[in-house]
């Protein structure tokens, strides 16, 4: 997966996740996932169609979840809380969201489909052509994860090419 | 959060009325703190745009904030459906998807203005004065400004 995929969403977590969470935040560990997709937590997936096409998982362990949904919300909100999954969706689509906007100002179309909470444990493995990366945000609420598969669409990788 | 100078209705002084349309809850209980730390008041609620069409209809509100991407119908063409039946609504399109493309879409079907997500409260709050124009008026006095 190229870096220009890669840099928007990254700026997008820092934008989004250090003014809510009034702390800075810092990219910790950057992998390629060798094996199939294992939830960690409180997961929260987001599928992209158009020119590139994928999905991003937003992935939290639960007392992570819990501190990041309770800065968000400006209230102490117990882990158990219907609202903390709520949040983390909101935090997926609102990092998700700003990452698409840049990448489709720089000529990149597609759509982003509303997030959903992810209940099963295990995901698909990466493929040759959409390989998982793994991104893990340091913050003082706790690491938060983003795996991200994307691939350019045939047209678009025959442009590339070129 | 932040309290800021109160904006009330000019032709009442009775709180701005708002339609919260965002299919998380999460999102739509943080808009409502943060219009409620305006004096502003909620009207109701929707979780997509299909649903917004009838609230908006049933409440009436003074001014719509409507996210984009959502389950059933998005919120670009809820607002155009809107408009169409309501000329006069006030329809502000809060959405992280902030691309050129998207700002341009929803202004030409009739949104008047665009917050990106996350909400900085100080940005919408000047967009709700701004929008209101003269129907709003900002005001410390319950009444005043009627």
């Amino acid at each position: 997966m190229k870096m220009e995929l890669i840099q928007p969403f990254i700026n997008a977590a820092d934008a989004v996740l250090a003014p809510g969470l009034k702390s800075p935040m810092f990219v910790g560990h950057l992998s390629m996932e060798e094996e199939a997709y294992r939830r960690k937590g409180v997961a929260a997936l987001v599928w992209l169609t158009g020119d590139i096409e994928g999905r991003i998982i937003f992935d939290l362990d639960s007392a992570t979840a819990g501190r990041v949904a309770s800065r968000f919300a400006g209230s102490e909100l117990p882990e158990s809380d219907g609202l903390v999954p709520e949040a983390v969706c909101e935090l997926a689509n609102q990092v998700i969201g700003n990452a698409v906007a840049t990448l489709n100002d720089q000529g990149f179309h597609f759509r982003v489909h509303p997030p959903a909470l992810l209940t099963s444990e295990h995901g698909s493995r990466s493929t040759e052509d959409t390989e998982a990366m793994v991104l893990c945000f340091e913050t003082a609420s706790g690491n938060i994860f983003m795996n991200i598969a994307l691939r350019y669409k045939v047209q678009q990788a025959k442009a590339v090419a070129k | 959060m932040d309290q800021f100078v109160p904006v009330r209705r000019s032709k009442d002084g009775q709180p701005v009325r708002y339609l919260i349309v965002d299919d998380s809850v999460f999102a739509r209980k943080n808009l409502a703190r943060i219009i409620e730390s305006f004096g502003g008041q909620v009207a109701g609620e929707a979780g997509d745009g299909l649903a917004a069409i009838a609230e908006y209809t049933r409440t009436s509100p003074d001014i719509v904030l409507m996210d984009i991407t959502m389950p059933q119908m998005e919120g670009i063409e809820a607002a155009e459906k809107i408009v169409q039946q309501h000329p006069e609504a006030r329809i502000v399109m809060v959405s992280s998807v902030g691309y050129q493309e998207n700002i341009v879409a929803a202004l030409q079907r009739g949104a008047r203005h665009f917050v990106q997500k996350p909400v900085k409260p100080e940005v919408l709050y000047e967009v709700i004065k701004y929008v209101l124009g003269d129907d709003g008026a900002v005001t410390n006095a319950a009444g005043a400004g009627a």
